[in-house]
């Protein structure tokens, strides 16, 4: 059903390196229109990597990202600012400006589209409501736990209504109870824009609960995608050791 | 060949990628400064951090420097009987020369260092990222501000360090050495002439372009965490204090 949907982010071949070290290895990746896509990998296989060429803030070396039937290549920075509107995009750690308050951070996209003053106000109120933090406006990133900060984030990045939203490991670090609340708001927030979602993660709890589809990103390359029925029953050695969470198999290796 | 080859890779590369990036932000610095959104509150916030809390320590730097211009200079133009020169010496000595030179390497150390490790901060921690992808170019909202706000405040503290340094003088000289109060300020201004406080105002605004220019290229480029931070901090300061000093003499040069 999923493939039925147009494609919206597509990825051809692409290819990263960082020094020696070789990230992505001619990845191939279609992201459809209004799905929920996680992307599991273990750490350091370059997931956070993929997810910032999605969106621009990475150019790879070879190989090409499409988004809309727009290259993001043809792109100069100033047209390619404009065009991350479309984006939302949810750092690991939240990345709040630390020097705003909670209101004026999730203000900050409104106030730089040039938002009249009371949308602002009726947006920022609708968007802390949406991820439970009405009442917060006026602290500051410091004076925030770890699963309020992410929440923060996520309020930012719907400010604006994006059709697409990036989530970067939403749930690393924090307790099952938080993690649960986080993934109900990232259900919740799919719900009610619509939008298309990429979700990092290597939570495999959280990965079933809020994927349509879930892909695995091993040496530079989606190895397996599927629904998360056809990655349970994968005959992959590797994605079963990884969603099992086994010490042994070809992970290992 | 392969020593020279590897030479080359380590010291040369490095020197021309930053010197390429010190352009290529400084191009774009120029190019989003006409363009919408226009925050006048970072701008304003930046002058005050920059430029009204230099106030106290570029002043005392001005006014003890000014005081042992006299001393030196009173001590050498004895020796041929031209005490009377003091005023001149040190006030053109200030106004061309030393108060623009030390306020800016001050201003290196106070404000390039901070530059340095705020955007350092904030790239490591994402908050550079997370700017861009809230559609905000990170140049034009944290750059703009800064580079304009150092290279405006600069030479309006470099105004009141000349006067402060002519008043060290002028102190120590009446003071100490009993000099006389109006031939004194009579010889300060003999000699002076506008353009000697011009060309002091030109190189000034030079210089506080550089040191924030210079300072959040090195908090735009931190990698590597808080040690990455401090690192970017400490090269902030040592990089804008060599660029003013070195420019300092092809300007003077060039403007003389």
């Amino acid at each position: 059903m999923a493939a039925a949907r147009p494609v919206q982010i597509r990825l051809r071949g692409v290819v990263k390196s960082f020094g020696e070290k070789r990230v992505l290895a001619g990845l191939d990746l279609d992201v459809h229109e209004g799905e929920s896509l996680v992307v599991i990998g273990g750490s350091g296989t370059g997931k956070s990597v993929l997810l910032k060429h999605m969106i621009g803030l990475l150019a790879p070396d070879a190989g090409t990202v499409e988004v809309d039937g727009v290259q993001l290549s043809e792109l100069d920075y100033r047209a390619i600012t404009t065009f991350r509107r479309r984006f939302g995009m949810a750092f690991q750690e939240g990345a709040l400006f630390d020097s705003m308050t909670v209101w004026e951070n999730v203000a900050f996209p409104l106030r730089r589209a040039g938002w009249p003053r009371d949308r602002i106000a009726a947006r920022v109120a609708e968007c802390l409501e949406l991820v439970h933090l009405d009442g917060a406006e006026r602290k500051l990133p410091a004076q925030l736990s770890g699963g309020m900060r992410r929440r923060v984030g996520f309020a930012r990045a719907i400010a604006l209504e994006p059709r697409i939203l990036l989530f970067d490991e939403p749930t690393t670090g924090l307790d099952p109870v938080i993690k649960a609340v986080i993934d109900g708001v990232i259900i919740d927030l799919r719900r009610s824009l619509g939008s298309t979602t990429v979700t990092i993660s290597h939570d495999m709890k959280s990965t079933f609960r809020i994927a349509d589809r879930v892909g695995m990103l091993h040496e530079g390359k989606i190895i397996a995608i599927g629904t998360p029925d056809e990655i349970r029953s994968c005959p992959d050695g590797r994605v079963q050791q990884f969603i099992e969470g086994r010490a042994e198999g070809p992970l290992s290796d | 060949m392969r020593l020279m080859r590897s030479w080359v890779r380590a010291r040369v590369e490095p020197f021309f990628l930053e010197v390429g990036r010190f352009f290529v932000l400084l191009w774009r610095v120029v190019a989003w400064t006409p363009r919408p959104p226009y925050d006048f509150r970072q701008l304003t916030n930046q002058m005050v951090r920059i430029g009204v809390d230099s106030i106290p320590v570029v002043l005392l730097t001005a006014l003890f420097t000014g005081g042992v211009m006299a001393l030196q200079t009173f001590a050498t133009l004895k020796r041929f009987n031209a005490e009377g020169y003091v005023g001149s010496l040190v006030a053109i000595s200030m106004v061309r020369e030393l108060a623009p030179v030390l306020s800016a390497l001050i201003l290196a150390g106070r404000c390039g260092s901070a530059m340095g490790a705020e955007l350092g901060t904030m790239r490591v921690t994402e908050q550079i990222d997370a700017l861009e992808v809230l559609a905000t170019d990170p140049v034009h909202y944290l750059m703009v501000p800064r580079v304009w706000a150092s290279t405006l405040m600069l030479p309006a503290l470099v105004v009141l360090s000349n006067g402060v340094g002519i008043a060290g003088g002028y102190a120590v000289s009446v003071g100490l050495f009993g000099a006389n109060p109006v031939t004194y300020m009579a010889n300060t201004f003999q000699f002076m002439d506008w353009d000697d406080v011009t060309s002091g105002l030109i190189k000034s605004a030079v210089f506080g372009l550089l040191i924030a220019v210079v300072g959040c290229q090195k908090g735009f480029f931190t990698t590597g965490g808080a040690e990455g931070v401090g690192r970017s901090t400490t090269r902030a300061v040592v990089l804008a204090s060599i660029t003013i000093l070195v420019s300092d003499f092809f300007l003077t040069k060039l403007l003389y």
